[in-house]
């Protein structure tokens, strides 16, 4: 199995829930070691030594089940109910039935948000996706300045969130930003004060943050391609397009699922970097889904109605996860190299 | 510099760290208390206060100096930034394990505590202190006539700055009223400096706006209807005819170019007065550090001038009616034991706004909204600005706290993304009144 597969499977698990890969997955030398105990007790039983050397004990996934049912299944169920509870975080949750799920439904900022977290997901992968696989084959390639210039585009990978966004705040002020102090009246827009503007320059620096990260997936799934296939190629006599679109792009499969999956997933979750750039303004016009959900829950204290966001994004961020996995294949793990 | 505000101020690094904490925990469960430093309910006084500024240097000394004289009744102080008490405060009362004093704006979150008889009456035990204050402030403290929080902070009325240089430069006057002020527009336009600065990226310096526009309009009693919380009392007719001036006033020119763009934390709003930019600022008492620290000769020379308010026109409202955050506040955790209980009445009773916490006060550049000081006012460092100040207030026939703070806090989310459509002209004064009476 290549490293390219095993990273489109974990991904997958990720996706699906981490369990997975803990009981599924065979260790060789795990397996091994316990075989090996099978056969060192006398009179073992023959039916009992081939369920040890079939993979690991299910006891030994217990520790991280457990870990995952306290944090995050429990909580889990936590939101959904409180989902139907009233609850301003101060005084006794209350029962209100179905009251939270027909406000949140019915609340225009709510259902902007949707729509907002369904345009930013689309236009984040449709950004990020060609870039980061463009910029992913250009680095693993063979040309001069390459390290230098990974190192540049790598940049962005090691700053936060926050420093990212307080970073590009203060750039972008017209009055005092980068415009001013250069001198280019062309960057001295209201970039985070106009609405329209505001929305781009957040799928501005989604992008500046998370290309980094998806190039690197990208490189190290070009890497992991057989030069021989390519040696064939030029042996047949493909141009260095064909080679691209014919080796490097169907062996990339796995890689851009994992890449996307992670992209589309991921963009369900965009928070700290806008709530610190624009904090959902101007007006709602960056307003999206989990900034809707902290401002209604630690803002208006209106927790039940928080949950029933909550509730929502785990449903959706679940079954795009899943989908993806079906849509592709992606959760067979298959290695598509032969002899790799 | 301010608490109210200052919350506002505080790097955002913190609040967004909280955030994440706070929604990685399946992001609205009830939250583990935060451990730290003796809940209620133990035998120990704690006390959970803010940092930055002023403020900080009056506490600590206050609280060192009162367990240095009470050995055995020592409060444990624990010092937060703004955002991320904010939030912490709200899950560790929720849970019965926040201090014994607990740190508060007053307003609908005070409101919200006394509901859920979380704060103690402190109606007797603080009479001493309430006494030592100014009526308007100590009222801000005030539930249904009781006393359940007593302030703790400087006041901060909220007024005009002006750079006295602009003012010169097109021979302008101080304007007293309203259409004095849309006279002075076209002046500073032609002179391509902005009217006005407003810091709208953080959306509550355009909610002043709004706060004396309609108490100069319709006086107190339109937003007072508000907070009574009656049904369609947006549809008072001072609220449109406030959000009419106001955008008259944007589609003017009134505002610097990109003012969505502007943030209050960086200072910018102040800076582009300083730097020339802009010839008016409406903001609170504690953007004068901000001046003092950052134009320091420009304070110096009395280039950056200060007026309240100006009237409008056939308007109900008295034009010393002030608007801002009369105070911050302490309150007494009903979880906390009765000895501390007793022990920390004594401390707001006697400790708080004393000689020695006045006096840090009015040396760290406060105004300490306390009876009777006039004279100690003049002699400070920026005595002019302090005195004007301080008689903003104690000359007010009412002082409104800053709505965001005072409403209920989903009421108050909805205002502030609102007014800031009102303020990027998306909505008009009708819409916004539909769509604030549909909070109620």
């Amino acid at each position: 199995m290549s490293i390219d597969t095993k990273g489109a499977g974990a991904a997958d698990d990720r996706g699906t829930g981490t369990t997975g890969t803990l009981v599924a997955a065979p260790s060789r030398t795990l397996s091994a070691g316990l075989g090996a105990r099978g056969v060192v007790s006398p009179r073992g039983d023959a039916g009992r030594n081939r369920g040890f050397s079939r993979g690991p004990s299910f006891w030994m996934a217990v520790p991280a089940l457990a870990f995952f049912a306290v944090f995050a299944i429990l909580p889990l169920f936590g939101v959904v109910i409180l989902s139907f509870m009233s609850w301003d975080g101060l005084g006794t949750p209350q029962w209100t039935g179905l009251d939270n799920w027909t406000r949140t439904l019915a609340a225009p900022d709510t259902a902007r948000a949707a729509w907002l977290s369904l345009v930013l997901m689309v236009l984040t992968w449709a950004i990020q996706a060609p870039l980061s696989l463009l910029i992913g084959v250009f680095i693993a390639g063979q040309q001069r300045y390459r390290s230098f210039l990974s190192l540049l585009y790598f940049l962005p990978l090691v700053l936060s969130a926050a420093a990212t966004a307080i970073a590009f705040k203060s750039l972008l002020d017209p009055n005092f930003g980068m415009g001013a102090s250069l001198g280019v009246d062309v960057l001295s827009q209201d970039w985070l004060g106009n609405p329209n503007l505001a929305f781009a320059v957040v799928l501005f620096v989604i992008a500046w943050s998370f290309v980094p990260f998806h190039s690197l997936l990208y490189q190290a799934g070009v890497r992991q391609i057989p030069r021989m296939f390519y040696e064939a190629a030029m042996i047949d006599g493909a141009s260095g397009w064909k080679q691209f679109w014919m080796i490097t792009i169907p062996q990339l499969r796995y890689t851009m699922v994992t890449s996307s999956t992670l992209m589309l997933v991921g963009s369900l979750t965009y928070f700290d970097l806008i709530y610190v750039l624009t904090a959902g303004g101007p007006g709602t016009a960056t307003r999206i889904l989990p900034l809707d959900m902290y401002l209604v829950g630690f803002r208006s204290f209106d927790m039940g109605r928080a949950s029933v966001i909550a509730v929502i994004l785990v449903a959706v961020g679940l079954g795009l996860s899943l989908a993806l996995n079906r849509m592709s294949g992606a959760n067979r793990m298959e290695s598509q190299m032969e002899g790799a | 510099m301010t608490l109210t505000k200052k919350r506002r101020a505080i790097p955002l690094t913190l609040a967004a760290v909280s955030a994440l904490v706070l929604t990685a925990c399946g992001s609205s469960g009830p939250g583990s208390a935060g451990g730290g430093g003796g809940g209620g309910g133990s035998d120990t006084a704690s006390a959970w206060a803010l940092t930055g500024g002023v403020h900080e240097v009056m506490w600590d000394e206050s609280f060192k100096t009162w367990n240095e004289e009470n050995a055995d009744a020592k409060v444990d102080v624990q010092w937060f930034a703004n955002d991320a008490y904010k939030e912490k405060i709200r899950t560790s009362m929720g849970a019965g394990t926040g201090p014994s004093l607990v740190f508060s704006w007053g307003g609908g979150p005070l409101r919200d505590y006394v509901d859920s008889d979380k704060v103690v009456d402190l109606t007797e035990g603080a009479a001493d202190l309430v006494d030592r204050v100014f009526p308007s402030v100590a009222e801000g403290g005030m539930v249904d006539g009781k006393v359940y929080a007593v302030p703790n902070s400087q006041t901060q009325p909220e007024l005009v700055y002006y750079n006295k240089d602009l003012f010169d430069q097109v021979g302008a006057e101080v304007p007293t009223t309203w259409s004095e002020v849309m006279d002075l527009i076209p002046k500073f336009k032609e002179a391509g400096v902005a009217p006005f600065a407003v810091a709208g990226a953080s959306k509550w310096p355009e909610l002043i706006w709004l706060q004396y526009m309609t108490d100069r309009v319709g006086g107190p009693e339109a937003f007072g209807k508000v907070m009574a919380q009656e049904p369609d009392s947006w549809s008072d007719p001072a609220f449109v005819e406030a959000l009419t001036k106001i955008q008259d006033l944007v589609k003017a020119g009134g505002f610097q170019e990109g003012f969505g763009s502007t943030v209050a934390d960086t200072r910018a709003d102040a800076a582009l007065v300083h730097t020339g930019k802009a010839a008016m600022l409406l903001q609170g008492s504690w953007v004068f550090s901000s001046f003092a620290q950052d134009a320091p000769e420009m304070v110096e020379n009395d280039r950056i001038g200060f007026f309240p308010f100006p009237a409008v026109e056939g308007g109900k409202g008295d034009p010393a009616n002030v608007v801002g955050n009369p105070s911050n506040y302490w309150s007494l955790n009903s979880n906390a034991s009765e000895e501390v209980q007793e022990q920390m009445t004594t401390y707001l009773n006697e400790y708080v706004f004393n000689e020695q916490y006045t006096t840090t006060l009015l040396d760290g550049g406060g105004v300490p909204p306390v009876v009777g000081i006039e004279e100690r006012l003049a002699d400070t460092e920026h005595g002019d600005f302090l005195t004007f100040a301080y008689s903003l207030v104690e000359d007010a026939p009412s002082f409104t706290l800053s709505w965001d703070q005072a409403l209920p806090a989903a009421q108050a989310q909805e205002l502030l993304t609102n007014i800031d459509r009102i303020f990027l002209l998306e909505i008009t004064p009708e819409e916004f009144v539909a769509n604030m009476n549909a909070t109620l």
